[in-house]
């Protein structure tokens, strides 16, 4: 199969197919196998340019530590206000000017749809690293890979997503990379934070959904838990949150109504979503997860800049 | 067309007819076409118009210009039901329905106030049309669907 991602944009996973999503995890494997010497010259002598409009810690350092695991380095901007924004420059002049010098564009940005947009501008590749409560392909990908390398499998799974599933753009984007699998979903949420059905209209169609505002009846059939921030951030009002904070914290007393090989995962940063009793547990599986991440881009980031990297 | 409508609205030489639009959004129909009076030619607009079929319709007679299919297709979700007349010498030359397209492009607002496109960047708006029978359409760039009433100019 030729390679699907080289030289392509990565602005939503609907744009994978299964093949595709195979692909990544197969190169994935073959990244974790490599020596360090021949990671290195999979990116040498290329730039990965960055800008964040919003804050990041995995995904920005995960991704520099991926381009410098491939021999290559990592320019950018994370400080928006050390920059020509602060100025007032627009999202379309950034991206021209972070083109001519980098092989490779990563962008969150605030607004739904922001990286469609860049990528239309950009002539090299742009990933999308977050866009507004649209998507975060990479963190889907890596979520995929993480319960297929948990798990051994992702088809037949029961899986759950918890939390704030209105503004989680990680959900968005996972429940369009699951809908590639034959797999059963249970939505988790308080009423003011439900699932988007203006974002969800075709996954209907591909997937198997159910929706529920309590774990508890649940629980007893996951494979999978994936707990997600309530995000204060997206909230126009502070009470609004308070009152849905810590609604669904995932302790050892769930765990104990759950099956015994039951996989926590969580995109991180977590609050008090899940309790710190969970981390030692052999269901935990978040910090692994953050682990996978940067092996997974390296991986991307080596198909997108190679026709034939492997 | 009514007898009373042709009284309203006085015979074209050459140029366009819209008819049979929703009565009230004929004014809507000349701001997607971009229709604005500045090159010179006569346009006459009928508002309310009594029709035998509908009841109530408005007319948009453009003299001087013939409307391309691809310009009229963007009435689809405005004025579904007008109809196309070109005008050439005082006779019908063509009689069109509107077709739906597969994209809107520049014409409508996405309702997401936090998509993309409504920014303040240099960017047109762009709405596909996903499932032409239900009349379901998605935003491009936040790739929320919306139903026609959502649609902001």
């Amino acid at each position: 199969m030729p390679n699907p991602f080289y030289d392509r944009d990565i602005v939503s996973i609907r744009d994978f197919t299964r093949n595709d999503l195979e692909y990544v995890f197969s190169a994935t494997d073959k990244i974790r196998s490599l020596e360090a010497s021949e990671k290195s010259e999979l990116g040498k002598g290329r730039t990965l340019g960055y800008i964040f409009y919003e804050p990041s810690t995995r995904t920005r350092m995960s991704f520099e530590a991926a381009m410098a695991s491939l021999g290559g380095s990592s320019i950018g901007i994370s400080d928006l206000k050390s920059s020509s924004v602060e100025k007032g420059e627009s999202l379309a002049d950034t991206i021209r000017v972070i083109d001519l010098y980098s092989d490779i564009i990563v962008l969150r940005h605030p607004m739904d749809g922001s990286s469609r947009f860049a990528a239309e501008l950009s002539k090299n590749p742009v990933i999308n690293a977050g866009s507004g409560s649209e998507e975060h392909p990479t963190q889907a990908l890596l979520d995929l890979y993480t319960i297929l390398k948990e798990k051994g499998r992702i088809d037949g799974l029961s899986i759950a997503i918890v939390g704030d599933l209105k503004y989680g753009r990680t959900v968005y984007s996972l429940l369009y990379g699951l809908t590639n699998y034959k797999v059963n979903v249970h939505l988790v949420a308080p009423p003011l934070l439900q699932i988007r059905k203006e974002s969800i209209y075709e996954v209907h169609s591909k997937l198997r959904i159910q929706e529920h505002s309590t774990l508890d009846e649940i629980l007893p059939e996951l494979d999978v838990i994936y707990v997600t921030r309530i995000q204060k951030e997206r909230f126009p009002d502070l009470q609004e949150y308070e009152k849905v904070r810590g609604t669904y914290t995932i302790d050892t007393s769930t765990l104990a109504k759950a099956k015994p090989d039951v996989s926590v995962m969580h995109p991180l940063p977590r609050m008090d979503e899940i309790s710190h009793s969970v981390d030692s547990t052999k269901n935990a599986v978040y910090f692994r997860q953050a682990g996978y991440g940067k092996e997974l881009r390296a991986a991307v980031l080596a198909l997108m800049l190679n026709e034939k990297p492997f | 067309m009514s007898d009373t409508s042709q009284l309203l609205v006085r015979r074209i030489r050459d140029g366009t007819v819209i008819d049979h639009i929703e009565p009230g959004k004929a004014l809507v129909v000349l701001r997607a076409l971009n229709i604005t009076g500045r090159e010179g030619n006569v346009i006459t607009v009928a508002l309310n118009v009594p029709s035998s079929k509908h009841g109530k319709k408005d007319i948009i007679k453009v003299e001087n210009r013939f409307l391309e299919t691809d310009e009229t297709n963007k009435l689809a979700l405005i004025a579904p039901h007008a109809t196309i007349n070109i005008i050439k010498d005082y006779r019908l030359v063509e009689k069109r329905k509107i077709l739906l397209p597969d994209s809107i492009v520049g014409i409508f607002k996405c309702p997401n106030l936090k998509c993309i496109s409504n920014s303040g960047e240099e960017i047109r708006s762009s709405i596909d049309i996903i499932d032409k029978e239900k009349l379901v359409l998605k935003c491009r760039y936040c790739t929320r669907t919306l139903s026609t009433d959502e649609l902001i100019f």
